[in-house]
């Protein structure tokens, strides 16, 4: 039993230990976490992206031109005092301008006009034409319900409900998967604390 | 009725004390109930297990150790196939700290199934930057991986010397806790058109299907539970179907407490009363 | 004072839309370039953040407000972790992997893990069938938490059937309809964006 494998097991039941009521050992696990997720962040970002990105192609390779996201970078800085916001702006512009620039082609493609042309397609032969039906009544009407633009009211209105059930359904999918997925972390939790820690377990 | 107030009013350690027992009781007493495999997860093996031997595939490993519980034992499953398959491997990872789970799950399924680093897979590691890295991969793979996580020049690997974009690979698999395997559809498949498979944490899972309705991915491997369904399909016993009974008992557990929250308030309010006061809506009680 | 920086967005943000859709190698080299600039203002806004965290913990110490001495904890934490990872790297056998994977993982896998006990919890208390909705909501709820894990194959054989059918019909459709109402959104907003109609995200002047 390693130093390393108590260590995680000590933080572990002091995250656990907060099922029985908040206490200090939750609160210190609580703002170790803070600041050591935060600690990571920054230096896998000094090593994976400064470095790379700026510092070895700037003083090695002599590429100036990366005094440019290197400027934009130091600007956002700015932001850390109220009188930087109007520098920083300049970074979030550029960040923004960006990032919207990515998001239309590949939301146009991946997800609008994709999904549309699946949606469209002839329905499926026997039985599968009912259910082909189904999406296709399911996709208008939940998207009748996401058109805010006229009042659900009439036809519009009927359909909003039905689209209504149709995501009722689709949210209780997500539950049961998402009360999967937490579950399976917290099996984890124990496979780690009764099989690396107690060995009460046999190994994998 | 009071004891139906006093049920609804139970204290909330009872229920996790129920939850707990549940996770770790089939662990200590394993019942090895089946695993059903589902049609999602049989067409991702289904895709992999067409690859003719000696066809090349790119497996991204795009998770933390954080949601590792349910993509670990999936990534290993999956490569434990592929080497069975002597599908060959292009390993790598857009996560910082998954550079050391993917090389785990690498050398599990490696040492299980006999494969070889370099003539069966390479391992590429870690590079920053999801759409930078994916745009990437489909111009000019040498650009962002000049050398594997070894140092080795990619020219210098028989798995990839021939390898320079998305056109030689006859597969993209993306195993992902993150919007990672959304951009992996937007660029990868939408823009380069790779056969695509996902793997993700059940969260995510049901997000998918409608990608999976049209042709944008081949299959979809869902958290713990699919991880433990393509275990079955490759017939090794890791550990996602070794936590499978205590999957089945929490959501039993879960399921039995929905159902008697509604039948108190049910009872309670057909005798006038108030359906528990302050216990409904409140989940931190 | 916004015109400069909206004039920034627009060229920034049509150059890259412009560059999805011309093959050619340099195209895609300015892409990658213009893609990596942002990279690095992302690790500068991460530091950004860091600073705000510092200010704040550090504002908790100076002024010994309760609980100061986890905000020490945090401190300590965030200026050793950075420190160690900016000096010996980050890579595997480093100091930082060391400490990422004894503290950092479990205590994010265990915070995660948590939640599954809130969830029982919330499923006691206010997972009610008050109305139509909430019963659809509800009773799919409970057949996918049975019908999806071992327990369910041995109650009816037929549920795990009944499950794919969730999943591949009403499931598919409403998702459906919101990736694509999502995707509409995202097009249009970023639309919005570029073009200097939406300019919240710079704040007040």
């Amino acid at each position: 039993m390693t130093l390393q494998t108590w260590i995680a097991a000590f933080l572990t039941l002091c995250v656990f230990s907060f099922l029985y009521k908040d206490n200090p050992f939750y609160r210190f696990a609580e703002h170790l976490f803070v600041g050591a997720a935060a600690g990571y962040l920054l230096a896998v970002q000094w090593q994976n992206v400064l470095i790379p990105n700026v510092w070895t192609p700037l003083l090695h390779d002599h590429k100036l031109v990366v005094l440019i996201p290197l400027a934009l970078g130091l600007m956002m800085l700015a932001r850390a005092w109220d009188k930087g916001a109007g520098i920083a702006r300049w970074s979030l512009a550029f960040y923004v301008g960006i990032y919207s620039g990515v998001a239309i082609p590949g939301y146009m493609q991946a997800q609008i006009f994709a999904q549309l042309a699946d949606a469209a397609k002839p329905f499926a032969p026997g039985w599968g034409a009912v259910n082909s039906a189904l999406v296709l009544v399911g996709l208008l009407t939940v998207l009748a319900y996401f058109f805010f633009s006229a009042p659900h009211k009439g036809v519009h209105g009927a359909g909003a409900r039905v689209g209504i059930y149709f995501l009722m359904v689709a949210f209780g999918a997500s539950f049961g998967y998402t009360v999967m997925a937490r579950v399976s972390l917290l099996i984890a939790r124990v496979q780690f604390l009764l099989r690396d820690w107690l060995h009460v377990l046999p190994g994998p | 009725m009071t004891w139906v107030r006093q049920l609804l009013a139970i204290d909330r350690r009872i229920i996790f004390l129920l939850v707990g027992a549940g996770a770790a009781l089939p662990l200590l007493f394993p019942l090895n109930l089946p695993v059903a495999v589902t049609p999602r997860v049989r067409a991702a093996y289904d895709a992999i297990d067409a690859l003719p031997p000696g066809s090349k595939v790119l497996l991204s490993m795009d998770y933390e150790p954080d949601i590792m519980a349910e993509l670990f034992p999936m990534s290993v499953a999956v490569l434990g196939h592929c080497f069975r398959k002597h599908v060959q491997v292009i390993a790598m990872t857009l996560y910082p700290a998954g550079t050391g789970l993917g090389e785990r799950a690498i050398s599990t399924a490696a040492k299980a199934e006999g494969a070889i680093l370099n003539r069966d897979y390479a391992w590429l590691g870690y590079k920053s930057g999801f759409q930078v890295v994916m745009i990437g991969i489909g111009e000019n793979l040498r650009g962002m991986y000049p050398v594997d996580f070894y140092g080795t020049p990619l020219d210098s690997i028989p798995v990839t010397r021939h390898v320079n974009s998305y056109a030689q690979l006859q597969m993209v698999i993306n195993l992902s806790g993150s919007s990672a395997a959304d951009y992996w559809i937007q660029f990868a498949q939408g823009r380069y058109h790779a056969p695509l498979v996902i793997g993700c944490t059940a969260v995510m899972a049901t997000d998918y299907y409608p990608y999976l309705s049209s042709k944008q991915l081949l299959g979809l491997i869902g958290g713990m539970k699919g991880a433990a369904e393509y275990e079955r399909l490759i017939d090794t016993f890791g550990d996602a179907r070794r936590g499978m009974d205590a999957q089945s008992l929490v959501h039993l557990i879960v399921v039995g407490l929905v159902i008697v929250g509604n039948a108190a308030l049910f009872i309670s309010k057909r005798s006038g009363g108030d359906g528990g006061g302050p216990a409904s809506g409140s989940m931190t009680r | 004072m916004r015109r400069g920086p909206l004039l920034l967005t627009f060229l920034s943000g049509a150059a890259i839309a412009a560059l999805f859709f011309i093959p050619h190698y340099k195209a895609q080299a300015a892409n990658s370039m213009l893609l990596e600039w942002t990279l690095v203002v992302y690790a500068f806004a991460l530091i950004l953040g860091s600073i705000s965290l510092w200010n704040s913990h550090a504002r908790k110490v100076r002024n010994r407000a309760e609980g100061w001495g986890f905000s020490v904890v945090t401190l300590v934490s965030l200026l050793a972790i950075t420190a160690l990872g900016v000096w010996k790297g980050v890579g595997e056998g480093t100091p930082v992997d060391w400490i990422y994977n004894t503290v950092n993982s479990p205590l994010a896998s265990t915070m995660f893990a948590l939640l599954a006990f809130v969830i029982a919890s919330a499923a006691f208390r206010a997972f009610r069938a008050r109305s139509v909705e909430a019963t659809l909501l509800l009773v799919t709820a409970i057949v996918m938490m049975i019908g999806r894990v071992s327990i369910g194959e041995l109650i009816s054989h037929r549920l795990p059937g009944i499950t794919e059918w969730l999943l591949d019909v009403p499931n598919l459709a409403a998702k459906r309809a919101i990736a694509i109402g999502v995707g509409l959104g995202a097009v249009s907003t970023a639309l919005k964006i570029i073009l200097g109609i939406e300019r919240s995200y710079l704040g007040r002047s």
